[in-house]
């Protein structure tokens, strides 16, 4: 077994890879409930691949085949109904990790220095997820994919001077038809998917490269034994490992309730329309996007003009990558930090949200202006957070982390 | 910390109380029992005799009907193949539930092309298909004779009414600010159709469940595959968290 091993190690770095990540990737021993989320993403990240991998083998990316051949593996594929539902409540799943990772990130000052490059590839890797789990609604081919799409598409035609080219591009016809089906198919299946494996062993090389940071905000390597070893380190396998596959168990039985018990998640998951096949003719009463992209849709909403609309939506994404250098406090942690920034990040969180409900009730004189209203308030979040991050009055970081 | 989040939970939990909700027609709850084959057999019944033949199931096979529903092969063959397919031979039973009905011919008589009706409790939901097939009411203005509550000026014919018997709308006036109108109330039946009233409702009821049914046959499978699933996660969970206090123990 061990001269296997080193006629491997000779020719590859099998052992090393090993030790770098896991054996010998010293990480801090006081992670705490908001740590689970980053090797949870990772998994649904692979449920997501493995499954739509199963689902590309029956489903037909073809206008007059699409909406059949998924009720085709509902009804007729053996285990049809499992994967698919797999891979659509995988995909609210990856967004609920996801947005509670970032939370984390943001409440523990995980994205700064020296960890602004892992914040900048996670932020990529958001983008790239946004994109993929666009796509892949219109794949359904039902009422909802069809104008979701239409609607968001069309917001690329309020760029002026190239907009409506930039939208024909895009749709490759003049509606969106078979020619986009087919394209965002080889999107969602190819090009995306390489896109953010590729960004996520970034972000893993980043992290594990500088260290991961920890709910006290105190960086371990400043205090190492005799040996080299941080003294508030312990190695990710084994001890994270089985803690994280707790972490997956849980995650597993929430994530099966749904899938076995509300697979259309009370038609926020899967509209109700979209058990129409789509009709270019006869537009839904009522479009809204699917509820992960609902704040942003709220923001495009409250803002009058089309272009100006757009902007704020995508200024409300883009800020966020500037987020290490707008927040100036040398303090990391939450548990170290001002009133100010807790009430602060308290109302962002809750705008969001909010935001997130907003956008799915129909346009009313109130809703508009709670929409603008929580918009905001959004904004305001860094703008405060600029302002008062520079001398912020915080508490003293202990030198070691706290239990 | 646990303070923040509490207040978090709060202040998400309260703006929704803000706005009101929004209304629509009252819909009737429809009993739904997915498990009762009697009410799903009776409903695929109904189902043959009333609806398909204009309305397809086209993404519903015959033999699936028979396995799910428990039926000879032979009775859902009586029950629900009238047709023939384009060879003009008689469907076979392991055939989709096509029709021949083209949507240009239905245009023609209807208006409309005659919707698929596979998906149809998962798109409207049972407590509108329940009600809408209660709330035909004679209308001489329609080409139909007949309109509907639910769904107004609809171009399919009331084809329960023998069974149902027919209803006309009671209005009353109803002021509103400055707005004065006529209100639909209830409909009232002036001629008895085959069914009491109760027995009509039953009938809707099994054929309400049949199509919640034939929306995803799958469903009853994947409630029984659930529990399994749960009961084994707790077992392992279990298992992970004894690992885990194992390997803790030597870490302070």
């Amino acid at each position: 077994m061990s001269n296997l091993m080193n006629w491997i190690d000779e020719r590859f770095p099998a052992t090393k890879m090993w030790n770098d990540h896991l054996a010998k990737y010293y990480t801090p021993k006081n992670f705490n409930f908001w740590y689970f989320f980053g090797s949870l993403a990772l998994m649904v990240l692979v449920i997501q691949i493995v499954s739509g991998i199963f689902l590309t083998m029956h489903y037909k990316p073809d206008a007059a085949m699409a909406f059949a051949s998924v009720e085709y593996i509902m009804r007729d594929v053996p285990y049809g109904w499992l994967i698919r539902y797999i891979h659509s409540t995988g995909a609210t799943a990856f967004f609920v990790v996801v947005y509670l990772h970032m939370l984390r990130g943001l409440m523990y000052g995980s994205y700064k220095k020296p960890r602004e490059l892992i914040w900048l590839f996670g932020m990529f890797i958001y983008l790239a997820l946004m994109a993929e789990a666009f796509m892949g609604y219109l794949l359904p081919w039902g009422q909802m994919s069809y104008w979701g799409a239409q609607v968001i598409i069309s917001l690329f035609s309020a760029i002026p001077v190239i907009g409506d080219d930039l939208t024909l591009w895009i749709r490759g016809d003049f509606v969106i038809g078979d020619a986009t089906l087919n394209r965002f198919f080889a999107l969602h299946v190819i090009a995306l998917p390489f896109v953010l494996v590729f960004l996520v062993i970034a972000h893993i090389l980043a992290l594990h490269e500088v260290g991961s940071n920890n709910p006290d905000g105190v960086e371990i390597k400043k205090n190492k034994g005799a040996d080299g070893i941080p003294l508030d380190g312990i190695p990710f396998h084994p001890y994270y490992s089985v803690k994280d596959i707790v972490g997956v168990v849980v995650f597993l039985f929430f994530f099966s309730v749904v899938l076995f018990y509300f697979p259309d998640g009370g038609g926020y998951m899967l509209e109700h329309a979209n058990f129409i096949a789509s009709d270019p003719l006869k537009t839904p009463e009522h479009i809204a996007p699917v509820w992960y992209f609902t704040p942003f849709y709220a923001i495009l909403r409250a803002v009058p003009d089309k272009l100006m609309g757009v902007g704020a939506m995508g200024g409300a994404i883009v800020v966020l990558f500037f987020l290490p250098w707008i927040d100036r406090c040398k303090v990391k942690s939450i548990r170290y930090r001002s009133t100010i920034f807790k009430l602060n990040l308290l109302m962002f969180g809750i705008s969001f949200v909010v935001l997130g409900w907003l956008a799915m009730q129909p346009v009313t004189e109130t809703i508009t202006f709670l929409s603008r209203l929580f918009s905001f308030l959004y904004f305001a979040y860094f703008v405060i957070l600029f302002f008062t991050s520079k001398n912020e009055s915080t508490k003293p970081v202990p030198d070691r982390v706290t239990s | 910390m646990k303070t923040l989040v509490i207040l978090f939970m709060a202040a998400v939990m309260l703006v929704p109380a803000l706005a009101t909700a929004s209304g629509g027609a009252h819909l009737y709850k429809a009993p739904i029992d997915i498990n009762d084959k009697e009410s799903l057999r009776r409903g695929a019944q109904a189902f043959g005799d009333y609806c398909y033949s204009c309305h397809a199931a086209s993404f519903m096979r015959f033999n699936r009907i028979a396995k799910d529903l428990e039926i000879p092969e032979e009775d859902v063959r009586a029950m629900l193949i009238h047709t023939r397919n384009k060879k003009g031979t008689p469907a076979k039973i392991g055939d989709l539930m096509i029709v021949s009905m083209t949507d240009d011919y239905a245009e023609n008589a209807f208006g409309t092309a005659v919707p698929d009706l596979s998906l149809a409790a998962r798109a409207r939901g049972a407590d509108w298909i329940y009600t809408y097939l209660r709330s035909f009411y004679v209308d001489e203005d329609r080409p139909t004779g007949f309109n509907n509550v639910v769904f107004p000026d609809v171009g399919m014919p009331h084809v329960l009414w023998s069974l149902q018997g027919l209803q006309e709308p009671v209005y009353e006036a109803v002021v509103h600010g400055e707005v004065e109108y006529d209100e639909l109330v209830e409909l009232k039946s002036i001629q008895a159709g085959k069914l009491s009233r109760v027995e009509y409702d039953m009938f809707l009821g099994d054929l309400t469940n049949f199509m919640v049914y034939m929306a995803e046959p799958v469903q009853v499978e994947r409630r029984s595959m659930g529990w399994k699933v749960l009961l084994f996660l707790i077992v392992f969970f279990g298992f992970a968290y004894a690992l885990k206090k194992e390997y803790w123990k030597d870490v302070h």
